[in-house]
């Protein structure tokens, strides 16, 4: 057995555990400082495994590794690494200082990290349950926050129910295969020319499972309310690795095993595309809270990312996978402005509450309308990019409806980014925001440098994602 | 004909309580039969000859699950009439959500199918002889180690969770200090008195007890003890200044 092939996830597993008994021992200082520092240490150098790690099957056919699964894991690792930086700063005021955080934060990348990986059902399975688990309690864990438990049960009963969907799609699956291993599915379909209603049901179940946890409409209710519920750092942790891992899943799953009967779930990916990002626009306009936003912004951006998916070339996915690179860049950075919109010590989420910033402190209102121009896809920030690739793979895949809602429903969420930047800008100054930690301004900075010189790694980064997008389909 | 009329004995006990689970009235007689559903369910996999599943079955929902529902059950106030109110309205709109997955379902079974060469795919094959237990065994700690242990990992989240989001530190509890309640003896507790005859114990003074004897073991912070109960300064005698000096920083 290849042991070894799971080494960046057993060793983050062990860091971890490591990690827990260091902050149960150390109860009486202040463990949380370290414990996050030891958990970013615990990314980096899983981070650095993950590149060096070989390819192949281990375990029996139940963990992959491959180019894929690596691009994946560096984005969750990154995205868990990020999140655990933003929370050092405001951990006390936002009631989430106990080193349990980071921990928990480290066992729900560990999730996504062995959903990127997952060769077989089961692992899936488990690895989606890891992470969910994690961010459910995450969510609610400044516990005297009447809405982050609201946050927290609602994701959980909603997450639990999104689970059992998947899991009936895959009992439905076995079923017909007899098998629970993606290259034994493959088999078993390429055999069959038509496609028996048992499986076409168990497909779409597993398909509306996992766009549950990318909050793709028609499965987005829970997307708002716990967004804003959530703490902020969670929030930004939410819409980075996990929805990036169940990308990786429904990415592998679909160009894999079901890679045979790509025309039966094409146009429901379509059509939830479709639906994604008209929603996505036209449902963040009315809204008044930052964070709320940020969750239709993200239901948006789920759906041009699933464009990619889709064209159901190798193009597509490619695409895919660099919009959700810069998806997670400009994700963070914006989060990382949130965050520090904070007045007399007091969280304030309010558009309005923005208002002035390009006077009062313009560093971080530069940093947010960078952030915004490229969610809108302004050239030559890094969002265009990501745009501009899965629109051409739809064109290329002959998908001129897709690609044309998606270019109108740019154009209409344009409104809702241009109009934060104009709040900021030209609003009447109201008082200014507290002073912000170290932290924030590093990662605001750093996102906001990646932001605008994407173009320079653009060529690494989608050679990477070609590698990646070619691993799926050989 | 012997194992089947097993099998109808517990199927149709199984349904009728499975059905009575619904329609009681009393929260816990639900709970009760949900309990005898459970049993009669092993039962059926007892049957089927999976007598592992049939152990797990009654171990972790007979055991933990039902148990649990149990004590929520009584322990909360849950007013069951007044979440009933709503059924008379909700009724039909449930039975017709109830009545269209019933549809799909038969029409994702009635033509089911199978792969074609459904019987070349690798499965493990159980070592002649072995019972189903032992063969589970058999996978579990080899070919499934990788989910076995990812499983682990679950629990271990869920256990993180629940002390997380339900443990507080409660100032007004009384906690002991284990190193010293273990290293306590008679003499810190005790005072070992001479009475003279025919005096009495009044006399001398009542019956006594020293007076950190009370608190001596009980963490600072806790109910009516205020700072460390020995004092860094003053000396302690026997056994317990070893205690004391490796606690002296507990008094912050």
């Amino acid at each position: 057995m290849n042991w070894t092939l799971a080494l960046p996830e057993i060793v983050l597993a062990l860091c971890g555990l490591a990690i827990l008994v260091f902050g149960v021992v150390q109860k009486k200082g202040q463990p949380f400082l370290a414990c996050s520092m030891l958990t970013i240490g615990a990314f980096v150098l899983t981070a650095f495994l993950v590149v060096m790690s070989p390819d192949g099957i281990g375990y029996n056919h139940i963990f992959v590794n491959d180019s894929f699964a690596r691009f994946m894991k560096i984005l969750s690792l990154a995205g868990g690494a990020l999140a655990t930086m933003l929370t050092v700063g405001y951990a006390r005021e936002l009631k989430v200082e106990r080193f349990e955080f980071p921990v928990l934060l480290l066992f729900s990348t560990l999730g996504t990290m062995m959903m990127a990986s997952s060769g077989n059902l089961m692992t899936l399975f488990i690895g989606l349950e890891l992470s969910s688990l994690a961010i459910y309690i995450l969510c609610a864990f400044a516990r005297d926050d009447v809405r982050g438990a609201e946050a927290g049960l609602k994701y959980f009963v909603l997450g639990s129910l999104a689970s059992g969907l998947l899991l009936y799609g895959s009992a439905l699956v076995y079923g017909f295969a007899g098998t629970m291993e993606y290259g034994a599915i493959q088999t078993a379909l390429s055999a069959t020319s038509a496609v028996p209603m048992g499986l076409m049901i168990g497909i779409v179940f597993m398909l509306a499972g996992l766009t549950f946890k990318l909050s793709a409409v028609p499965f987005h209710m829970w997307t708002p309310d716990v967004y804003q519920g959530a703490p902020t750092p969670v929030t930004a942790f939410m819409a980075g690795a996990p929805k990036i891992a169940a990308f990786a899943l429904l990415l592998r799953v679909m160009a894999g095993p079901f890679g045979h009967v790509a025309p039966q779930w094409q146009i429901l990916v379509e059509a939830i595309a479709i639906v994604s990002m008209v929603f996505g626009s036209l449902a963040a306009i009315p809204q008044t809270d930052i964070k709320r936003l940020m969750a239709y912004s993200s239901i948006g951006h789920m759906g041009y990312a699933l464009m990619g998916l889709s064209a159901g070339t190798e193009e597509g996915m490619r695409g895919t996978l660099v919009y959700l690179t810069t998806y997670l860049l400009m994700n963070v950075g914006a989060f990382a402005v949130i965050i520090a919109m904070r007045r007399k010590g007091r969280a304030v989420t309010g558009i309005a509450d923005l208002a002035g910033l390009g006077r009062t402190d313009p560093g971080l209102a530069t940093a947010m309308a960078i952030f915004m121009f490229s969610m809108a896809g302004a050239p030559p920030l890094a969002g265009f990019f990501g745009k501009l690739m899965v629109f051409y793979a739809a064109i290329n895949a002959h998908l001129f409806g897709l690609a044309a809602v998606g270019v109108v429903s740019s154009v209409i969420g344009a409104y809702y980014y241009v109009r934060i930047i104009k709040v900021m800008f030209f609003d009447e100054a109201t008082a200014p925001l507290d002073r912000r930690p170290l932290s924030l301004s590093f990662v605001s900075v750093g996102m906001g440098v990646a932001t605008v010189g994407f173009l320079v790694v653009l060529g690494p980064v989608s050679t990477a994602a070609q590698a990646a997008a070619q691993a799926l389909f050989r | 004909m012997m194992t089947q009329i097993v099998f109808y004995v517990f199927a149709t006990v199984l349904v009728l309580s499975a059905g009575t689970v619904v329609s009681a009235r009393n929260p816990v007689h639900s709970v009760l039969f949900l309990i005898l559903a459970f049993f009669n369910a092993a039962g059926l996999f007892l049957v089927a000859g999976a007598e592992f599943l049939a152990m797990i079955l009654v171990i972790v929902y007979v055991g933990a699950v039902a148990v649990l529902f149990l004590f929520v059950v009584m322990m909360l106030d849950v007013r069951f009439a007044q979440m009933r109110e709503g059924l008379q309205r909700y009724a039909p709109f449930g039975a017709a959500v109830g009545l269209v997955l019933l549809a799909e379902l038969a029409l994702a079974f009635s033509h089911w199918q199978v792969a074609q060469d459904i019987g070349s795919v690798p499965h493990v094959v159980a070592a002649p002889g072995r019972t189903n237990t032992a063969a589970l065994g058999d996978v579990l700690y080899t070919h499934y180690i990788f989910l076995f242990e990812s499983c682990g990992l679950v629990l271990l989240v869920a256990m993180i969770g629940a002390i997380v989001l339900t443990l507080r530190e409660r100032p007004m509890g009384r906690r002991q200090n284990i190193d010293r309640q273990h290293e306590r003896t008679v003499t810190d507790t005790l005072a070992m008195m001479t009475v003279p005859l025919g005096q009495g114990v009044a006399a001398n003074g009542g019956f006594r007890r020293p007076e950190e004897s009370y608190y001596i073991a009980s963490v600072p912070g806790s109910y009516g003890v205020t700072a460390d109960p020995v004092p860094q300064g003053k000396p302690v005698e026997g056994p317990l200044k070893h205690g004391a000096d490796n606690h002296g920083g507990l008094a912050q």
